[in-house]
């Protein structure tokens, strides 16, 4: 144990003192041009001892002096773990869709506010991984085609009055012209250089719809979108439709629901297609793909495309659940939220981005009482699951299942 | 063996950017052949199969493939022509599966029926990959992945498949299997087959007919093995 502690203490305090130096700027230095230190020193110590702990038990368990409590622990984990692999699919998926359907009626307005978020995210981040796990092209300006799909929808609805499920389709088919016209050009370069690219036509969509007054309302936005409207038949007398607009979040929640159903089970068969595996080759190697037949230009395309096609249909959503779309809700940041989300979850694997995004919306949710500090916790727990899972939460699954089908 | 060459490289230039790998190349390829081309390290071997492909544009010079000018099709289309290319360096994809690696062989081809039966003849063919149907490509030993490669190209039906350095980096006892099959490919499937090689001794054993390539031009061209009594030849390629 004494061993253990040797190896590890110079870090520790190297860490620690590195702490200091970043806290004492933070909160030492006041705007009037006083400085304390006072405050830095308690936070400061807090964190020492706290971290001091984790480090003691670190080092006991690294000496095998936990034996007792990490044995039966990993018994345990292991045992959860042969139950979970146990049970069938299909279990895991009817679990979760009751929870998921379940849901709103004791979550509350809050609960349900944040689960609509959730949904919507998930739509994206599905849609975001065909592009980046499956075609595997890192797209940073991906949040542009949700702007899309919500200004679509927005404009047609103030303008022309369509209703909702009339824009739909359109929105998605502005998404998609839209991803063709960004990717036909960008779409020839690889790796980075295709990052920096998407990149900045996301930008470039955001300040387009930005500044085009006369169509976007520019920075004020669009205010005033109806939401989703349907018609329920109603059997008082004869048999009559009524229409109605959903308003109710509970009630919305649904849509969002059935939107992300629909995806998944379109992001799952587009993975066993044809088309998912002449993606997967183009990610894993483009000139062995285009050798074997494979028109990488198209089918990039195509994944472009399909990506943006999502995006536009969770816009779609977004537009008639606020009932305002401004350019502030497509900056980078939210690229960059989506493709965390992606990549935390596991790329290339479907309930890994669900749990993705649950991570990414709910973290940030749970601490808001830390205030300003969440972000930071938000950060450090986002190391923390790279560092110990750096394949995402859930990493796709690639082995046996899928080569599966069909043989003979 | 017909007369018409199934591959016909006249006067070929190219390059990448400002330096010229081939210039002026040319060589044929007539049905049922094993051709083996050999030469030092940046001669221009692999380029060549490159522009065959269009990997590498030709800037000059045609390249006839069955009679058809072929210097303008783009790579994707080449398989569903017959011509497909096992690459340098393998190049299978390694996180799929050897059955997803051998599907995507398959790529163009829409019988599924008939490529399942093909799936099942490469793992007669090649039993390790039968073996290993549902292990990623990327776990394979080096001779595995080499083997893995081929079958993925025959999975296109190749008419004309073209070899490059089936030898790297594999320890000789592999080489010699893989060499066997390269043989065997060519008897069984009649596919006619230009071998790209450093190894020349190995090459120039399995092949009808050899080609040596300096800095870009064909500088012999021989029967195999004439080219590997070739006093020169094995002054400078085999090491004698």
């Amino acid at each position: 144990m004494i061993q253990e502690f040797k190896k590890v203490w110079k870090h520790y305090t190297i860490g620690i003192l590195w702490l200091l130096g970043l806290l004492w700027p933070l909160m030492g230095i006041h705007p009037d041009g006083t400085l304390t230190f006072q405050k830095t020193v308690t936070v400061w110590s807090y964190i020492l001892a706290g971290s001091f702990v984790c480090l003691m038990i670190y080092v006991m368990k690294a000496g095998d002096a936990l034996k007792f409590i990490a044995t039966p622990a990993s018994r345990i984990a292991g045992n959860i773990r042969t139950f979970a692999t146990a049970l069938p699919t299909w279990v895991w998926i009817s679990a979760t869709l009751i929870f998921a359907l379940a849901y709103p009626q004791f979550a509350g307005r809050y609960g349900t506010d944040v689960a609509i978020t959730v949904l919507f995210y998930i739509c994206l981040g599905l849609g975001l991984n065909v592009v980046v796990g499956l075609a595997g092209m890192l797209d940073l300006g991906y949040i542009a085609f949700y702007g899309v799909g919500a200004y679509t929808y927005a404009i047609l609805n103030i303008t022309y009055g369509l209703a909702f499920w009339v824009c739909l389709p359109l929105s998605a088919l502005t998404a998609c012209i839209a991803g063709c016209i960004v990717g036909y050009p960008t779409l020839r370069m690889r790796g980075d250089y295709l990052a920096i690219v998407t990149l900045g036509f996301g930008e470039i969509i955001r300040i387009i719809l930005n500044n085009w007054m006369s169509l976007t309302n520019g920075p004020n936005g669009i205010l005033g979108i109806n939401p989703i409207g349907i018609y329920i038949p109603i059997f008082e007398n004869g048999f009559t439709f009524e229409h109605i607009w959903v308003k109710k979040l509970q009630f919305f929640y649904y849509f969002a629901l059935a939107l992300v159903i629909v995806a998944v089970i379109a992001v799952h068969r587009l993975n066993f297609s044809r088309v998912g595996r002449a993606w997967e080759s183009i990610r894993e190697d483009e000139t062995a793909a285009e050798l074997m037949g494979v028109n990488t230009f198209i089918y990039k395309l195509l994944a472009y495309a399909m990506g943006a096609v999502f995006a536009g249909v969770a816009g779609a959503f977004f537009a008639a659940r606020m009932k305002f779309v401004s350019p502030e809700s497509f900056t980078f940041l939210e690229s960059a939220m989506v493709l965390c989300m992606v990549v935390l979850g596991g790329m290339g694997s479907i309930p890994g981005i669900i749990l993705g995004v649950i991570a990414l919306i709910a973290l940030p949710e749970i601490f808001r009482e830390f205030q300003s500090y969440r972000m930071l916790i938000f950060g450090a727990t986002m190391i923390i699951m790279m560092l110990f899972r750096p394949a995402g939460l859930i990493p796709a699954k690639r082995m046996g299942t899928r080569s599966e089908e069909k043989e003979g | 063996m017909s007369l018409q060459p199934i591959l016909e490289l006249k006067n070929v230039h190219s390059g990448y950017g400002s330096i010229k790998a081939l210039k002026g190349l040319s060589l044929r390829v007539m049905p049922g052949e094993i051709v083996a081309i050999i030469g030092a390290n940046g001669a221009g071997k692999s380029t060549t199969l490159m522009t065959i492909c269009g990997i590498v544009k030709a800037e000059k010079g045609e390249i006839y493939y069955n009679g058809q000018l072929i210097n303008t099709v783009s790579p994707e289309k080449l398989p569903t022509l017959g011509l497909c290319q096992v690459p340098e360096g393998r190049r299978i994809f390694p996180r799929l599966t050897v059955m997803e690696n051998l599907r995507l062989g398959a790529f163009y081809r829409n019988d599924t029926d008939q490529i399942m039966e093909d799936i099942q003849h490469s793992y007669k063919m090649f039993p390790i990959l039968g073996e290993r149907k549902n292990q990623q490509g990327g776990t394979l030993s080096g001779g595995e992945q080499q083997m893995l490669a081929i079958a993925r190209a025959l999975m296109t039906k190749p008419k004309l498949l073209l070899l490059d350095e089936p030898s790297l980096g594999l320890a000789p006892i592999i080489v010699k299997q893989i060499f066997d099959i390269i043989a065997r490919i060519n008897k069984e499937e009649g596919t006619t087959i230009l071998l790209v090689e450093q190894n020349a001794n190995l090459a120039l054993q399995a092949a009808s007919r050899g080609y040596v390539v300096e800095t870009g031009e064909i500088t012999l061209e021989d029967e195999a093995q004439s080219l590997l009594n070739n006093p020169k030849i094995r002054k400078a390629y085999l090491g004698e």
